[in-house]
């Protein structure tokens, strides 16, 4: 947080008097309300925020009597205004070597390192505009990356193929890789603030900063084009914001103790109410807890949450915390009895409306703009509908274009599968015919096959005919296919029918063979009529129309309706996929489903001429657009359903190896020498962390089965703050964390980043909570705290060993790599010369 | 049936008639049926009147603490008020005083007569009876037919005859279910020869109504326990038939209890631990009574029946854990108790729902490992020394030369359960996966293809040339292993492991066992109690690369089509010790040696248990670190190659789509048991949909009413006296049944495994129950709301009435699902279920 005099509220100032009730050392939680505002002179204006609104805080229920009020306007009046910033030099400080830790020799190395070459390819698709699906994570992480390269002034044109190409030299590697790392080193100075809003120490909260400081795996993953940084800063972000808004809500209602404290509460709270006439007018006006800072805060929680689920799902993790943290306060305002009915359910809906409603809206927003962004058909496009195909420029749009959109009698069309799995592909039929005899010895039709093909092709053409009639053209006017209506489909090239009978398929012996009626002339007779049901006629229409109808086609004899296996043919088949009829419907399932995506009126009589006019690109018009929310769903959809099919991968490990840092990531090796990033993490923080979380476990314990037995060791406040801290953090890190046991996709080290931070918060905790309550004499507080010393000190040794392997700016010998391979499972590089 | 029902409506009914105009009906107080349990008063109930009255001051500070409520109805009489020892202490016990004192004396002014109280147990328990007598009724109805096999007795049937005939088999659920269908069918006459061998097979002469009859007699008996479970729960009458009834109209659970199946036996594990926790949950006011004890051990008991079934017992476990975790958490915060005494319920708790448990779940399989001692379709997946009790395998009293010489034709086995045997055949690695040499990997059957030759690594010559002398393998030879079909040897080079890309490619090398330096294997010993020779089945050997350093094992991956879906072998170069990389030698052949008989290491009793839940978890939770690809392993391993070992559930039948969690609660889609065509005879496993979307309806309705109370008493709201008891009745007993629906129902939604529909009815049970509670609840409240009409009264009355009747009816409508239809299907417009198909999804 940079210092800014100017900024009334929100930038969060210290007060010097914070800093003095820092250096006291661990006084328990002193009262720093009463003090620093009635020290002063009234007419000093402090820009007052955040913890430094702690003094203020304590009273802001009490109400000025109009006459001092007035009063002190009038001194207002006669002495000239001052603003005094305060400004807390420890965040600046860390603010700064934080930057400096993860902006030093950034554009180093100049090449692709790891997953940048993942997430470096959807920059370029945004460089380019071109849709693109990721699976991964939703769009808006994506999109911060890109507005780096934006930035930049990237133009997307370089080729993401392999890790340790050479970066050309249009990419501003510095410029994309900013975002991250300025995320990475503000994290530094938020968890500061953070543990500064738990209460807890100022050493404490230097701590917590300097240990996420010099811990190496979040360096090394911030300052690359990676998301994983930007995650944990919003998770933090609104995890501060969130503490400082409860803050500020719960100063309101502490009851005033004493009466003279309350008299000065009283007088400064007019203080604050001069500050309100000054600065925003409202602040005077609204009860305490609706103060703009406490909607700032509220509503900053929100938004927090819902760029951290935006960047990656995971972040959903740290927003149910959050909602959970948030539902338990809720809770205990309803317990309130002292609120009114009103004000509490104001309170409810303040919450509701910020923590829900607003995620949802910034949720939509990332794929508003996401969708606005790409307007342009890509590599992917394949995955999607035809619809949503359609509504991208260039691609199925322009194949489409000026298609007819009701499908008549005579209509030649391209029928494809909704289901889409294992690919899309539409229904095709070619003149080889089944096998007389299968391998495993049972018969066939022998008739012609029909498959599903995932490319465009010819053969992929239909004719819809009326059984009634002969022609294959359309009429004039053309009358339109409608629900319920029995047809004909013949295949464009061959002139067969599309046909099904009592013959098992190749593949799946229940269901019914599908082909292409060849008369044998033996007793097998044609039944080529099916009956056309629309199966989203409640939203479209009655009417068969192109792209939009999702239809199904039902045989009429056997009632068997046409369907995607989706088992591969034989090589006799030519590995296409198997379409059978299904007798046996369990109900609607999407790969019974067909709509048309190509679609032209047919006009040749002639056979010959047909097959030139099916061998010609459509073209015709017809302008359509789909709603947003449509795209969105589908989008939403199709990136939850899509799997990546390589599911190994030499890095990838187990949640069980990142406790105890088992394993490694290699991220970049220079070409010549041996210099390398790794994603490798400080040992002794991440040992420490976890054995943090144990000890808080276990003494959080201890203390509720005493307290159970009403022996209270702790006071109530520093409980309070125990408790508090324990469920952010050491929650934070259980939410983050254990998830990933139940997670089936391929994991890496970088997932355990976010689990770790809380984890790193909660160390400092539960050290300052065994200095002063475990350690009963001063000897062995001195003696604790000499020992943290030197504790951190072999923290930043280690950091310092392996700095050369977070920043790879330094090729070390072979023997020098050996030696910091402390365990065998690191994968650490050597190059044999 | 018919007159069944209207004897039961006789019986609620007839006591509605109004008995005069006074204003308060004048109903008789009765003392606790069971002992130190206050209930409600029959006639109350039948006058539709609110019966619960005011809970003093006192008691309901003892109810917020989280206990059951014990007292919510009247019946503090004075000889009831014993001290509660050691749960609500003194000043609980002074609180109570005065109120109870004037209670007491009020009640003492209208002590019932005997004679009413009489009757009214009278009528409880004839009301009991009768709940048994129709759920009897209706689940034997019609219970031979069809008499052919009906979907997954094909399993469950086919493993109670493996007991029958004690052969050995694995399956993935516990044994306990199959043991006591075996059990049921020997008992019945059932001689084990039926194959089971498909569904649609006729039984003919064979027995199985023995079999059929056992599961549909417990299954039967979960109405009755429904029955006394919610009445315990919320001490209402009304709402335990209304749960009894929803329970014995529901024509799933008819369908799912007729037939040789485990879920009847599960489910009845499972509600007659919920039962007995209830019963001990409402003794706590006498600890360590005899009842006390009693019900607590019983539902120790009934917690390892459930796990003995199917893991889904876990749930129940889960659910009996909470609770007693909760129930000790107030008494740890009761100071008025000492350390002691709660040392004590502690101790007596983990000896009866802790040990208690556990040992008789190993008395089963103790039972199951006693009678199984033949050799069977399940003998692959366990190690040797398993192996080695099983009478017919050739590893049972084997005779093989106990050191492995140079020459000797061996197989060799991970020790990893379910990897199985080192594996090499003809077929080469495809294009691009390492060097297109020789597939080597594991496999999980005996067959030609798992037989090595142990042989020197630097001679080609036939150690088995009779004019050489039997040398013996010794730890830290280095030896070339030969495949015996192939002539191919074991070698391993740099190249990335098809699946495992940290770890190194094996494969099988050479022609007629001339390769490179890359086939020299050093055996290294890892047990060396036997010297360093290396012996059969004992000696736990592992193979080290000698060029590259690296160990052989398999990763327990599952290799891709092209590898047959047997499982990978890797050479690793980390050198951990993991019993992936550690082998035995199982079967040798050396005719150079004399064959002895070998003591094979008889693995003790907590081994083959271990080994056989390893093997189970293995299966059943192929886990993310093993990256067993779902369902194909276990389908080509379990069903194709040992049709033995197909079960449900593990891979998706053909032509059914399998459903999914969400379909359950709404009864999207049945399970077809019998029959597929119009001439068929058709069994389709369907819930009741009235039941059951009153069900869905109940879930809304008791979470919005729940969360309206806990709002309501978390402001401080004062509620009247009649409703406090009624919400403490919603919120503690109905949270219970919640408790238990969600319990049993949303774990599903994190497995991964095949799901079938019938996998919901122990949440389904629950969700009856809480149906039960919740419309009691809610008409009492209303009958409360309105008590200045006259209407009051009958408002209650009728709706029960009408819930029960529109239950029965809609069974009426719908039973054929169970007791099996002929003739067209429902499409038809002929058929008599035309009209009923509700559902596009609903195929009958």
């Amino acid at each position: 947080m940079r210092p800014s005099p100017s900024a009334p509220a929100g930038a969060a100032n210290r007060a010097s008097s914070r800093a003095e009730g820092g250096s006291e050392g661990r006084a328990v939680s002193p009262p720093r309300a009463a003090g620093a505002c009635n020290g002063r002179r009234p007419r000093r204006i402090r820009g007052v925020a955040g913890r430094g609104s702690g003094s203020a805080g304590t009273r802001r229920n009490a109400r000025c009597p109009p006459s001092l009020l007035f009063y002190k306007m009038l001194g207002f009046l006669q002495r000239p205004v001052v603003v005094t910033a305060d400004i807390n030099l420890n965040i600046v400080a860390l603010t700064a070597v934080g930057l400096l830790s993860r902006l030093w020799r950034l554009a180093y190395p100049r090449a692709v390192v790891f997953d940048e070459v993942y997430y470096g390819q959807y920059i370029s698709f945004y460089m380019k505009r071109i849709f693109f699906l990721d699976g991964s994570g939703p769009p808006f992480g994506h999109m911060l990356l890109a507005l780096g390269g934006y930035l930049g002034g990237f133009d997307g044109n370089f080729l993401w193929n392999r890790i340790g190409a050479e970066y050309s030299s249009n990419v501003p590697v510095w410029s994309l890789r900013l975002l991250p790392a300025l995320a990475g080193a503000l994290s530094v100075p938020m968890a500061y603030q953070i543990l500064w809003e738990l209460r807890f120490s100022h050493c404490a909260a230097m701590g917590a900063a300097l240990l996420m400081l010099i811990e190496n795996a979040l360096i090394t993953q911030s300052r690359l084009m990676l998301l994983e940084s930007v995650l944990i800063f919003f998770n933090l972000l609104a995890v501060l914001s969130y503490l400082k808004f409860s803050n500020s809500q719960k100063h309101s209602r502490v009851p005033p103790a004493d009466p003279e404290r309350a008299r000065r509460r009283v007088a400064s709270a007019c203080i604050r109410a001069v500050l309100g006439e000054l600065f925003p007018a409202l602040l005077s006006a609204l009860p305490r807890p609706f103060s703009p800072s406490w909607w700032f805060w509220l509503a900053l929680t929100g938004v927090a949450c819902s760029c951290a689920v935006g960047i990656k799902y995971m972040g959903v993790f740290t927003y149910l915390l959050v909602l959970g943290v948030a539902g338990v306060h809720a809770w205990h305002l309803i317990g309130d009895q002292t609120l009114s009915n009103v004000c509490v359910l104001c309170h409810l809906l303040a919450r509701a409306v910020a923590l829900l409603v607003i995620p949802v809206i910034m949720y939509l927003l990332f794929f508003y703009v996401h969708l606005v962004l790409l307007c342009r058909s890509g590599p992917h496009d394949q995955i999607m509908s035809s619809a949503f195909q359609a509504s991208l420029e260039g691609g199925l749009a322009r194949i489409t274009q000026g298609q007819p959109l009701e499908v008549a009698y005579g209509s030649q069309v391209t029928l494809r599968n909704v289901f889409g799995k294992p690919v899309p592909c539409w229904l095709h039929s070619h003149q080889n015919t089944y096998p007389m005899i299968y391998e495993n010895g049972r018969g066939s039709s022998h008739q012609q096959q029909v498959t599903c093909y995932p490319f465009k092709d010819v053969n992929n053409w239909w004719i819809v005919k009326d059984p009634g009639r002969h022609q294959l053209v359309v009429n004039d006017p053309p009358r339109p296919v409608r629900h319920g209506d029995v047809v004909q489909l013949v295949h464009g090239m061959t002139t067969r029918f599309l046909n099904t009978h009592d013959v098992a398929a190749p593949l799946s012996p229940h269901s019914q063979e599908v082909s292409c009626y060849i008369d044998y002339n033996i007793s097998m007779p044609a039944q080529n009529l099916w009956r056309l049901e629309i199966v989203n006629r409640e939203s479209s229409t009655d009417v068969w129309k192109t792209i939009l109808s999702e239809v199904r086609f039902v045989h009429v004899n056997t009632s068997a309706i046409l369907k995607l296996s989706g088992a591969h043919l034989p090589d006799w088949g030519f590995r296409q996929l198997e379409v059978v009829g299904e007798k046996l419907s369990p109900g609607y399932h999407e790969s019974m489903v067909w709509n048309v995506e190509e679609h032209r009126y047919g006009k040749s009589q002639e056979q010959k001429e047909r097959e030139v006019e099916l061998h010609s690109p459509t073209q015709m018009d017809l302008s359509r657009n789909l709603s947003f929310m449509a795209r969105f769903s589908e989008l939403q959809w199709r990136m939850l359903t899509v799997r990546s099919d390589d599911s190994e991968h030499k890095y990838s490990s187990t949640p069980l190896d990142w406790v105890t840092l088992d394993t490694n990531i290699a991220y970049w090796l220079h070409p010549t020498t041996s210099a390398q990033i790794h994603l490798l993490g400080n040992i002794v923080i991440w040992a420490s962390a976890s054995l943090a979380t144990v000890v808080y476990t276990l003494l959080l314990f201890w203390y509720l089965l005493r307290r159970r037995r009403n022996i209270c060791d702790l006071p109530e406040d520093s409980w309070l703050r125990w408790v508090l801290a324990g469920a952010l953090c050491a929650g934070g890190w259980a939410v983050n964390y254990l998830p990933f046991f139940m997670m089936e996709k391929t994991l890496f080290l970088y997932h355990y980043l976010p689990a770790l931070t809380f984890q790193i918060l909660l160390l400092p905790v539960v050290l300052q909570h065994v200095s002063d309550h475990l350690c009963r004499s001063q000897l062995q507080r001195s003696l604790f705290s000499a020992l943290v010393v030197a504790w951190y000190s072999c923290a930043c040794h280690v950091f310092n060993t392996l700095c050369p392997l977070t920043y790879g700016d330094k090729s070390l010998s072979p023997s020098e790599l050996r030696a910091l391979r402390w365990k065998d499972s690191w994968d650490i590089l050597i190059r044999k010369h | 049936m018919l007159c069944a029902t209207s004897r039961l409506l006789a019986a609620t009914a007839l006591p509605a008639q109004p008995r005069g105009g006074g204003p308060a009906p004048r109903c008789r107080r009765r003392e606790l049926h069971f002992p130190g349990h206050p209930e409600l008063s029959l006639c109350d109930f039948l006058t539709g009147q609110l019966v619960r009255p005011s809970v003093p001051a006192g008691r309901r500070a003892i109810l917020r603490r989280g206990r059951m409520p014990p007292a919510v109805g009247r019946g503090l009489a004075g000889s009831e008020l014993r001290p509660r020892r050691g749960c609500c202490g003194p000043q609980a016990a002074r609180a109570l005083g005065p109120d109870v004192a004037t209670e007491a004396a009020a009640r003492s002014l209208k002590r019932p007569a005997p004679g009413s109280r009489r009757f009214e147990a009278a009528a409880r328990w004839a009301l009991l009876a009768l709940v048994t007598l129709l759920s009897f009724a209706t689940r034997f109805h019609r219970l031979d037919e069809p008499p052919h096999i009906c979907w997954d007795e094909t399993h469950f049937g086919k493993m109670g005859s493996y007991y029958i005939n004690r052969t050995f088999f694995f399956d993935v659920h516990p044994p306990l279910g199959k043991m006591l269908i075996g059990l049921a069918g020997y008992l019945s006459g059932y001689d084990g020869t039926f194959l089971f061998q498909k569904p649609g097979d006729k039984y003919e002469h064979h027995n199985y109504m023995g079999m059929r009859g056992f599961c549909a007699f417990l299954g039967s008996l979960l109405v009755p326990f429904a029955y006394l479970t919610v009445l315990e729960l919320s001490r209402s009458l009304p709402a335990a038939l209304l749960s009894a009834a929803l329970l014995t109209f529901d024509t799933g659970c008819l369908t799912l209890s007729q037939y040789i199946l485990l879920d009847p036996i599960l489910m009845f594990f499972i509600m007659a631990a919920m039962l007995s926790m209830v019963k001990y949950n409402s003794c706590a006011d006498r600890p360590f009574s005899a009842p006390w004890w009693f019900w607590l051990s019983l539902t120790g008991v009934n917690l390892a029946g459930a796990l003995g079934v199917k893991f889904v017992g876990l749930f129940v476990i889960l659910q009996v854990g909470w609770n007693t975790v909760s129930d000790l958490w107030h008494l740890f915060g009761d100071l008025s108790l000492s350390l002691v005494t709660m040392g004590k319920h502690l101790t007596a708790r983990i000896l009866c729902l802790i040990v208690l448990p556990l040992a008789l779940y190993t008395a089963t399989y103790a039972v199951h490992f006693m009678v199984l001692n033949k050799s069977g379709p399940g003998d692959g997946f366990f190690s040797s020394a398993f192996q080695a009790r099983l009478s017919g395998n050739n590893l049972h009293n084997a005779s093989v030369p106990e050191h492995l010489a140079y020459g000797s034709v061996i197989t060799v086995k991970n020790l990893r359960m379910a990897i199985g045997y080192l594996h090499s055949h003809r077929h080469l690695y495809p294009e691009g996966v390492g060097a297109r040499q020789q597939q080597v990997t594991t496999y999980l059957h005996k067959d030609y293809n798992n037989l090595w030759i142990i042989k020197k690594h630097n001679t080609n010559s036939d150690p088995l040339d009779p004019s050489f002398p039997v040398e013996f393998v010794r730890h830290g030879d280095i030896i070339r292993l030969e495949h015996k079909e192939t002539s191919r040897n074991l070698h391993s080079h740099y190249h990335e492991a098809p699946l495992t890309r940290k770890h190194y490619q094996v494969t099988g090398y050479g022609i007629n066992g001339t390769g490179d330096s890359n086939d020299f294997w050093r055996i290294e010993v890892v047990n060396r109690k036997f010297g360093n020779r290396i012996k059969v089945l004992r000696s736990r050997i592992r193979f080290i690369h000698l060029v590259t350093g690296c160990v052989l094992g398999s990763s327990g991956k599952v290799l891709p089509k092209w590898g047959w879906e047997q499982l990978e072998v890797t050479c690793t170069p980390y050198l951990k010790e993991t019993l992936n990389s550690i082998w035995n030698v199982e079967d040798h052949i050396n005719p150079k040696l004399p064959n002895i008989s070998l003591d094979v290491l008889q693995p003790s009793f907590p081994e083959i248990l271990l080994e056989s839940h390893m093997v189970m978890i293995r299966v059943l939770w192929p886990s993310p670190f093993d990256d067993f690809s779902k369902s194909s392993w276990l389908s080509t391993n379990l069903d194709h190659k040992s049709l033995a070992m197909g079960n449900n559930g593990l891979k998706p039948k053909d032509n059914e789509f399998t459903s999914k969690p969400w379909h359950w609660p709404v009864n999207y889609q049945g399970l077809r048991f019998s029959g597929i065509n119009d001439t068929d005879f058709r069994v389709y496993l369907l819930g009741n949909p009235v039941v059951w979307w009153l069900n869905l309806l109940s879930i809304a309705l008791y979470l919005l009413s729940g969360s309206i109370i806990a709002v309501a008493v978390q402001r401080g709201a004062h509620l009247p006296a009649e409703v406090e008891g009624l919400s403490q009745v919603l919120l503690r007993g109905g949270g219970q049944l919640l408790l238990g629906w969600t319990l049993h129902y949303f774990p599903f939604f994190l497995m991964g495994r095949i799901l079938y529909f019938h996998h919901y009815f122990p949440a389904m049970l629950f969700s009856s129950m809480l149906t039960g509670v919740l419309w009691d609840t809610l008409l009492r409240l209303c009958a409360w709301s309105l008590s200045s009409s006259s209407l009051a009264r009958g408002v209650h009355v009728v709706g029960i009435l009408s819930l029960l009747l529109g239950t029965a009816y809609s069974f009426y409508l719908f039973h054929p699902l169970a007791y099996g239809m002929v003739g067209p299907l429902a499409q038809d417009p002929r058929s008599p279920m035309a009209g009923l198909r509700w559902l596009e999804s609903w195929d009958f």
